[in-house]
């Protein structure tokens, strides 16, 4: 059932972006609880802070990386309950400077997702409070889950 | 030896002359040979009907564990109790893939576990990784870092199965036939 968007989703698309002047954002409604938003990778903490400050944006379900070969992509999946909204952050990361500011001073749920990506795809997530290996050993050497990973190279 | 040397010995000293001194008597000599020959019997017996594994669970396979030892096939009766620490064990039984970071923590319970000691791997992923084969964080089978006496077959493994693992693994501890003295193999 593909509804327009609600109240709250239009008020987020007009307030949202004279807070983050210099971010490039792009909000998208998909019905009236889903909407996506891309923003840079240097405006993550602060768009963070916002969405749980301003727009009641108070749990973060998960933080997916995706490897679409010629960039990383962070997926965060943020909800708020009291206003009947999800709200997923897409984010692209360059290969080549893997580096994203960690949002876990905001939601403090972040800290193990982060580390689990870091394990993962090798996203160094800058400001985290315990940056090490979360599943694999510690003397790991290799990020499995990125698409030139080869068993073969180990 | 003088006495009052043996008195002013550490322990740790006084335990390697107490074994050079029973390993010179009892061990090499006759008397040594008499008492194993005629304990080696009542040794075997007594290793058969106490298989004592560890409560080691990694996967799905620990839950056929569990079914082996209750009330229907109930592994109890051949001997087969749960201990809940290595230094009681006898039979180490790894029961699902190693992940590489499992493996040193298994390699020092095994190493805890005192002498003699039997390694049952059970199920494909103990066996060879199994449908984890070829993945970056599963070691291809347990019998890469620790010896492994009997391989039981299933995914997961029956326990019916099971517990013909675990009578294999009686005969060939009757077979083995080694008393109380006899040179460890190891």
């Amino acid at each position: 059932m593909a509804a327009g968007p609600s109240a709250f989703q239009s008020r987020l698309a007009k307030e949202l972006p004279p807070l983050l002047d210099n971010a490039q954002l792009d909000f998208k409604a998909k019905d009236d609880f889903l909407a996506t938003l891309t923003c840079d990778k240097g405006n993550v903490l602060k768009l963070g802070k916002i969405l749980s400050e301003k727009f009641g944006f108070e749990h973060l379900s998960l933080i997916t990386t995706v490897d679409r070969i010629e960039r990383f992509e962070l997926v965060y999946q943020i909800t708020s309950y009291q206003n009947h909204c999800m709200l997923e952050v897409r984010v692209a990361v360059p290969k080549d400077d893997a580096k994203v500011p960690s949002v876990t001073p905001v939601w403090g749920g972040a800290n193990w997702h982060e580390r689990e990506a870091y394990d993962m795809m090798g996203i160094v997530f800058e400001g985290h409070p315990d940056p090490r290996r979360i599943l694999l050993p510690q003397d790991y050497k290799y990020f499995p889950l990125r698409k030139d990973f080869k068993m073969d190279g180990e | 030896m003088k006495v009052g040397t043996v008195l002013m010995m550490r322990s740790k000293d006084f335990m390697s002359w107490a074994d050079d001194w029973v390993g010179r008597v009892m061990k090499k000599g006759p008397i040594g040979r008499a008492v194993d020959t005629l304990l080696t019997d009542f040794w075997t017996w007594a290793r058969v009907n106490s298989l004592y594994p560890l409560h080691f669970g990694i996967m799905c396979c620990a839950l056929e564990m569990a079914a082996a030892s209750g009330a229907r096939f109930d592994a109890q009766r051949i001997g087969v109790i749960y201990r809940s620490t290595p230094r009681q064990c006898d039979m180490l039984l790894v029961n699902g893939p190693v992940s590489k970071k499992l493996r040193p923590d298994l390699r020092r319970l095994y190493d805890q576990m005192s002498e003699p000691k039997w390694v049952v791997a059970m199920g494909e992923c103990a066996i060879s990784g199994g449908p984890f084969w070829n993945t970056y964080s599963v070691i291809e089978g347990v019998d890469q870092f620790i010896p492994v006496d009997v391989y039981i077959p299933g995914c997961p493994v029956r326990p019916e199965a099971m517990i013909e693992g675990f009578m294999k693994l009686q005969d060939k501890i009757r077979k083995e036939k080694k008393g109380p003295l006899t040179e460890e193999m190891v």
